[in-house]
């Protein structure tokens, strides 16, 4: 039995549609990432898994029974907001409670479990203060206890990390994703921060304009990406035009690959600027020359012109390539690191 | 960037006209209403300088303290219906669309702006036995022959709120407005029904905003003047009826000016408790 | 709370707070000299009275005059002290902010008497004039909130950008910063003009022996009998607020000028 079944959703406002029929289906204990760019839908569509919205279309099944009207109160879900939503006139502990008290669990009950959820986020002894004088990273681990205080059947997290700074947010992430993976809890986070999304995520959701574009495990996104949109805005990457030539072979400015088939006349392949070899001129599969060259220390980016079309190839510093912006390259793509995308 | 400390004499010449215009016709008023409350009033003409307490003294009487307490006591009242009605309007207005909010508000704001002369003189008619609300009940039934409302305590407590509201809901429009939606959401992704939500988290997190809009509308509540004279019996005038009717009626400016520097004390003494009040809150 | 019980609540309030009004308005188009609701016949006669009665003419025009020149010197005192407030760092200014604020806040009568005193001492009581200065400090308040909050949306960093452009301070004021504050100084000079006009115990203490506001000669019409003439002035007092306070919400943003934080996007 799946743990979230999205069957079909779609969000209209007015004439827009925020979410245009989405399906997904997400296993029971998995970890989901909503990615994509903002206005893309993501969030909207994790507020109807909330209840906080309701679908114009559409079902929202957990554990194969359909929610898609009931209230937000009544749905059992922990939710951590963008904003974190602490309430300021409570403590530390108090926030922690709050779902407690609502279902009327006894005084005592509550106490043990706001010290056991304490625990949990690494906060012993924190239930006291008000929630004013924590830090940022503190504060957000005083919203996922309290999220997690019902043992919600979903834990649903709305961009949770984006107020920290980018150290703090990478070691959050390492943190969430071990919680998570701890509680075995069934969880969706929204986020435009590509990387937290390789982190934390068993399956990726990238999304624009309403609609899911791919959903597949981190490292098919990357490596797979399904259409023009998923591999640009995942990482960096080449997007070439190619067309059939004559003999079978694939044209592409500057030269011709081999090993590869087009499903039609013309196509786009993307090739990440990593697989992409700087070889000798006379070697080379396509040639061009160097535009610009960028020394980023850890890597160096080159940036060639080839009839038109800019190819960024990566090498490491260790091969020190002496080249002139001008000078005359050659590049080689391996055909295994070529995905052939519709034009 | 912070704005620099000012460097030239000539810097401050913005500053001349309306320092001298608040100085002389506010401030030197002002002072000498406190001076003429101690001058001793003269029969027949109106009052000489002198240094007395007499009109302090007269504070100690018991219609005096009738009347005070009865101010006290309906500005309360005031603030507390008002509060109490405003306080869940306003969350519901600030969630509007900004088109719905802006007519609420320029209807809020025409209203609170109306003198206390139409306020009253629209309630008494809606009061009245001619062109009042018993001629609805009449109709439906419910009453047998329309009746005047007015004079009465409950028409003064009405119209006195119906001033007040508007003006309650624009003392807690900016607190509701700026209100963090999600603290609401949260609660309800957290089991609370909204109107659960709403007693358990958007209230208590306002408490303060709460006492402090308290403070305001009850100071505004006792410096009502015409609708006590026009919905009110003569029992139920303020402090405010009062002074006027000294220092108009009655010629007696030292005890009018006593009785008006005693309502200085308790209204500044309320609105500086109301933002000390606040200030706490925001310090939160 | 449901939505049913929300539109229910919001409209009980829009109910008791029109039907004075609503009340008032129907009775001012009675055809018979009565107070009667609702109205026998329909006459427009009594908004005819208003303008062609020489004591209501006068009152409405003195009125408006006195409102118009309130609410420009109440504008007048405000916009330099908060420009100097903007522009410089001064805390012991703070001062005079508060004492333009103070009005506003303490009771009326109060600040009526302070006036009565004032005028009665310097031998000036009574005359009309008095009333536009009394009425400009009682309401100094409002534009000077209104402006402060106009300034306090100004980007700093105009003024800089200007003023490396060889601008100097007069000139920033009057070529980038009174642009931009001007809508808020209109809603300022439209709240005082409002409740200039509606204003009633500071201009009947000051000169109410002299002066004939509209309040003051509704008041005093009061006691010998209502008329259908005062509700047809209430009307009149309605329709200028209402009106009055559109155009502000037309050309500002009245949300934020009353303390929300910038136009909320729903």
């Amino acid at each position: 039995m799946t743990g979230l079944v999205l069957d079909n959703i779609t969000k209209r406002f007015g004439s827009v549609a925020a979410v245009d029929r989405v399906n997904l289906s997400v296993p029971d204990g998995s970890f989901v990432c909503l990615l994509g760019p903002s206005g893309c839908g993501k969030t909207t569509l994790l507020r109807m898994i909330a209840g906080l919205e309701e679908p114009s279309e559409g079902r929202i099944l957990v554990g194969g029974a359909d929610v898609t009207r009931a209230p937000a109160h009544q749905r059992d879900f922990g939710m951590v907001f963008q904003s974190l939503a602490l309430f300021p006139h409570l403590s530390v502990g108090e926030n922690i409670a709050y779902p407690l008290r609502i279902r009327g669990v006894a005084k005592a009950e509550q106490a043990r479990r706001v010290e056991e959820l304490l625990a949990l986020v690494r906060l012993p002894g924190f239930g006291e203060r008000p929630v004013s004088k924590l830090s940022g990273g503190q504060r957000q681990r005083v919203a996922i206890a309290r999220a997690l205080a019902l043992q919600p059947r979903l834990f649903l997290l709305d961009e949770p990390l984006s107020a920290l700074d980018a150290k703090l947010r990478e070691a959050m992430q390492v943190e969430l994703r071990q919680l998570q993976q701890r509680l075995g809890i069934t969880t969706v986070v929204v986020t435009h921060d590509q990387r937290e999304a390789m982190t934390m995520a068993d399956l990726v959701v990238v999304m624009n304009e309403g609609r899911i574009r791919q959903s597949a495990p981190p490292v098919d996104i990357y490596r797979r990406p399904a259409d023009t949109f998923v591999a640009d805005f995942i990482g960096i990457t080449n997007l070439i035009r190619a067309r059939r030539g004559a003999d079978g072979t694939v044209r592409v400015p500057g030269g011709t690959l081999a090993g590869i088939a087009l499903p039609a006349e013309e196509a786009t392949i993307s090739v990440r600027p990593e697989d992409v070899r700087l070889v000798p001129p006379h070697e080379a599969a396509i040639t061009g020359r160097v535009d610009f060259v960028r020394d980023l220390g850890a890597s160096i980016e080159i940036y060639v012109e080839a009839d038109g079309q800019r190819i960024v190839a990566v090498a490491s510093p260790r091969e020190r390539p002496d080249l002139q912006p001008g000078a005359p390259v050659g590049l080689a793509l391996p055909a295994d690191a070529c995905v052939v995308l519709g034009a | 960037m912070t704005a620099a400390r000012p460097q030239r004499l000539r810097d401050y010449a913005p500053l001349v006209f309306p320092a001298l215009m608040l100085t002389v016709f506010f401030v030197v008023p002002f002072g000498i209403m406190v001076a003429i409350s101690f001058f001793r009033r003269v029969q027949g003409a109106f009052y000489e300088p002198d240094f007395v307490f007499d009109n302090y003294a007269r504070f100690l009487s018991a219609f005096f303290g009738q009347v005070l307490g009865f101010s006290l006591v309906l500005a309360a009242l005031v603030a507390l219906v008002a509060v109490t009605i405003a306080f869940p309007f306003t969350f519901l207005l600030a969630r509007l669309s900004r088109r719905w909010q802006v007519v609420w508000l320029v209807a809020l704001l025409s209203i609170v702006s109306l003198s206390e002369v139409i306020v009253g003189f629209a309630w008494s008619t809606l009061f009245s036995r001619t062109a009042g609300v018993t001629n609805i009940l009449v109709a439906l039934g419910l009453m047998s022959e329309p009746m005047s409302l007015s004079p009465s305590f409950g028409a003064l407590l009405t119209g006195l709120s119906y001033h007040a509201f508007p003006y309650t809901v624009l003392v807690l429009y900016p607190a509701l407005a700026r209100l963090d939606p999600t603290l609401m959401e949260a609660a309800r992704t957290l089991g609370a029904s909204p109107p659960r939500a709403f007693v358990t988290v958007v209230v208590p997190a306002l408490r303060n905003t709460i006492l402090a809009t308290m403070i305001m509308v009850f100071v505004f509540a006792l410096g009502s003047y015409l609708l006590p004279q026009l919905l009110g019996r003569p029992s139920n005038w303020t402090l405010s009826v009062l002074i006027t009717d000294q220092a108009i009626y009655q010629s007696n400016l030292p005890f009018a000016a006593a009785m008006a520097v005693f309502l200085v004390l308790v209204s500044l003494a309320l609105v500086g408790l109301s933002l000390l009040v606040g200030r706490k809150e925001a310090a939160q | 709370m449901s939505r049913l019980f929300t539109r229910l609540f919001m409209a009980l309030v829009a109910l008791v707070l029109a039907a004075p009004i609503v009340v008032v308005a129907g009775v001012s188009f009675n055809a018979q000299r009565t107070l009667t609701f609702p109205p026998v016949g329909f006459s427009l006669a009594w908004f005819g009275e208003v303008f062609t009665d020489a004591g209501w003419r006068g009152a409405l025009l003195t009125s408006l005059a006195i409102a118009a020149g309130s609410a420009a010197l109440a504008v007048a005192i405000a916009f330099p002290l908060a420009w100097f407030l903007w522009r410089w760092h001064a805390p012991w200014a703070r001062l005079f902010q508060a004492l333009g604020t103070a009005p506003f806040i303490l009771p009326p009568v109060i600040t009526a008497l302070g006036f009565l005193s004032f005028w009665a001492t310097a031998g000036f009581y009574g005359a009309p004039w008095t009333v536009v200065i009394s009425h400009a400090i009682f309401l100094v308040t409002l534009p000077l909130v209104t402006i402060t909050l106009g300034f306090s949306s100004v980007d700093r960093s105009l003024t800089e950008a200007a003023a490396t452009m060889g601008a100097d301070d007069r000139t920033v004021l009057r070529t980038v910063v009174l642009p931009l504050v001007t809508p808020y100084l209109v809603s300022g000079y439209a709240f005082a003009f409002v409740l200039s006009l509606n204003e009633y115990i500071i201009a009947y203490m000051v000169a109410g022996f002299t002066v004939e506001t509209l309040p003051i000669k509704i008041f005093n019409a009061l006691r010998y009998g209502y008329t259908p003439t005062m509700a047809a002035v209430t009307v009149f007092f309605v329709a200028a607020a209402a009106l009055i306070f559109s155009f502000v919400a037309r050309f500002g943003d009245l949300p934020r000028l009353l303390g929300a934080w910038s136009s909320n996007e729903s």
